[in-house]
């Protein structure tokens, strides 16, 4: 009698703790529910109708083809074209948007007078909407433009900016234009966390200033290079933004990137191709980020506290 | 004596040492200047631009849009001149974008009802679902918030098929909300300020629950006015991104009467360009006073960003 109470008692006690601790978190969960809800409803659930119909043959027969959607999208000579061109695009881009803001970041971080206005000189483009700016690099890279008459003035041949493989020059230019100074400000946050007595001892140490900056920046900054070169590759992927406003629909061989591929798809409804590609463009997003992920990893790993 | 010649020496070398540093500092500066030249040098064109009369920009620019106005005879320059200051200074563009012709006022419009509700919206969701990730951190919620980060990562090429896929079966295709409700659960400004949250203090959290706040209170009266500076540069950062939209309009609005500024402008007319950039410098307008008033919180936010392990 005795006993049962006392176990009865325990558990009531037992189950009261557990259960207030319970409210809480269950409470926290009240907060997210929100985002969980339509984070659920328009992302993962129409997601896996993606991958269900990229399994299929047409959303109405239903059959199941295996892997030929896939096959197909892969053969597809177009989308091999936008495939190329972003990957291309991406591949030089993305390394020189990093080492280019972080070059502007170290001359930022020396004595130079109006810092502040040079901070705010190189992030504006960030805010300039693409459409806004279009007219001026059309005036500047057209084939009769301000590019090419200084070209001239030089003694250079014409280049047809947009008409030619150049184009690609084009849009780098344009991808490091809108997106240095937003590199720039993650680069010169980086470099002012470093910790200060790790500077003086490399300095008592005689260490050089490429020393320092090697063994000791790179490797502090490791993660700030790996959250810039994602955003980078991410923000590679807008470029469509411009390529599309300055040359439309269907522009030059070399600027068909892959949104113009899925815009195309999708005005003919091709709903297993879309899928398809959608999916390809998933893994292989998931796979580079992955690596980067891993590499940053092994080589920070000693410095992460 | 050899104190004299040593004690020259060190003023020599110290001498030579601020000369380089000086020439160093004004080699960067220089640098410097020529960059941030380069960066405005398009913005500022595109702005002295505006203020130019059509005739103006026909013979600055006419090989290049091909300028074809009805009737008269236009002077058409076979190269382009690069004008910094107009001729004539006229507002007669924007007095015709403003007052005389609707449909860009209209475009304009369209930018404004799809960007703001996205920015606050998704703002006051993410701020809740931010403090519930920062909260009571488990395996499951880790899984989760791993599982935002990835589709944040993803881009308008994988995200909008889903999109797509949804407003088909909502039947919101070719309305806004086809662009506006999977804008307002977008994981970005979720990602971002769970950063901001984890950096509260626990004792702070703890404190303030001793004193009895239930976890409604410690929310609305701690945590989300702590991250006060993080919300404000997000949602700067949100609405450059959404004024900026391109791919969404054009996969999920078929009507080209509902699109954004941000895709009309391209379709100005050749016979229109001084009036295009007429508009560009208004669509410009909104985002530029938030960059000018909301500039410190902006570079604040971007720096806390850092870390994507945070």
């Amino acid at each position: 009698m005795k006993l049962s109470s006392f176990i009865s008692k325990k558990n009531i006690r037992h189950k009261r703790k557990f259960s207030a601790n319970e409210r809480k978190s269950l409470i926290s969960w009240l907060f997210l529910l929100p985002s969980l809800l339509g984070v659920f409803l328009f992302f993962v659930a129409p997601f896996c109708v993606v991958i269900y119909y990229s399994f299929i043959n047409n959303p109405i027969q239903k059959i199941f083809v295996g892997f030929d959607n896939f096959v197909n999208v892969w053969n597809n000579s177009a989308f091999r074209l936008a495939g190329l061109n972003t990957i291309k695009f991406s591949f030089t881009a993305v390394p020189l948007a990093v080492l280019f803001s972080l070059f502007l970041a170290v001359v930022m971080e020396s004595r130079i007078p109006f810092k502040s206005y040079f901070r705010s000189f190189f992030l504006s483009p960030l805010m300039v909407p693409t459409a806004s700016i279009v007219l001026i690099w059309q005036v500047m890279f057209h084939y009769n433009g301000i590019v090419n008459k200084f070209l001239m003035i030089f003694g250079q041949d014409k280049i047809d900016w947009f008409k030619s493989d150049q184009a690609r020059i084009v849009i780098v230019l344009l991808f490091l234009w809108k997106n240095l100074g937003y590199n720039m400000i993650l680069f010169m946050s980086a470099l002012s966390s470093i910790p200060k007595d790790l500077l003086e001892v490399a300095a008592l140490e005689n260490a050089n200033k490429f020393q320092v900056f090697w063994y000791i920046k790179i490797r502090y900054m490791s993660s700030t290079i790996l959250f810039v070169t994602i955003m980078s590759l991410i923000n590679s992927f807008k470029v469509f933004r411009e390529v599309y406003l300055m040359t439309g629909d269907y522009p030059y061989d070399s600027l068909y990137m892959l949104q113009h591929f899925m815009n195309n798809t999708f005005a003919s409804l091709d709903y297993q191709k879309l899928s398809a590609a959608a999916i390809i463009m998933f893994i292989v997003v998931s796979g580079l980020v992955y690596v980067m992920y891993r590499a940053e990893n092994r080589y920070g790993k000693d410095i992460e506290g | 004596m050899e104190n004299a010649i040593q004690r020259n020496y060190f003023k020599r070398i110290h001498r030579r040492r601020v000369m380089t540093d000086k020439t160093k500092t004004l080699l960067v500066t220089i640098a410097a200047i020529v960059f941030a030249f380069i960066f405005l040098l398009p913005i500022i064109l595109t702005v002295t631009n505006s203020f130019m009369a059509p005739s103006e920009i026909n013979s600055n620019y006419g090989s290049i849009f091909e300028t074809t106005d009805k009737g008269g005879k236009v002077f058409i320059s076979k190269t382009v001149n690069l004008k910094f200051i107009p001729d004539i200074v006229t507002f007669s563009q924007y007095y015709i974008v403003l007052f005389k012709s609707p449909e860009y006022l209209l475009k304009f419009w369209n930018s404004v009802i799809y960007t703001v509700p996205i920015v606050v919206i998704q703002l006051l969701i993410a701020t809740l679902a931010s403090y519930g990730f920062a909260r009571y951190n488990g395996r499951i919620k880790s899984a989760l918030f791993f599982g935002y980060i990835i589709l944040m990562l993803m881009p308008y090429q994988v995200t909008l098929v889903p999109n797509f896929l949804v407003s088909k079966w909502l039947g919101t295709y070719d309305t806004m909300w086809s662009i506006l409700l999977p804008g307002f659960f977008s994981p970005f400004a979720v990602f971002l300020l769970t950063k901001f949250m984890r950096r509260i203090p626990k004792e702070v959290i703890e404190a303030a629950a001793i004193d009895g706040a239930g976890e409604w209170n410690v929310f609305t009266k701690v945590c989300a006015p702590l991250c006060k500076g993080g919300i404000a540069s997000i949602a700067i950062l949100i609405f450059f991104d959404y004024w900026n939209m391109v791919e969404q309009p054009l996969i999920l609005l078929s009507d080209s009467q509902m699109h954004p500024l941000s895709v009309f402008l391209s379709k100005i007319n050749a016979g229109e360009i001084s009036l295009a950039f007429a508009v560009a410098v208004i669509y410009l307008i909104p985002p530029l006073l938030i960059f000018l008033y909301g500039e410190d919180y902006l570079v604040e936010g971007i720096s806390y960003q850092g870390g994507i392990k945070g």
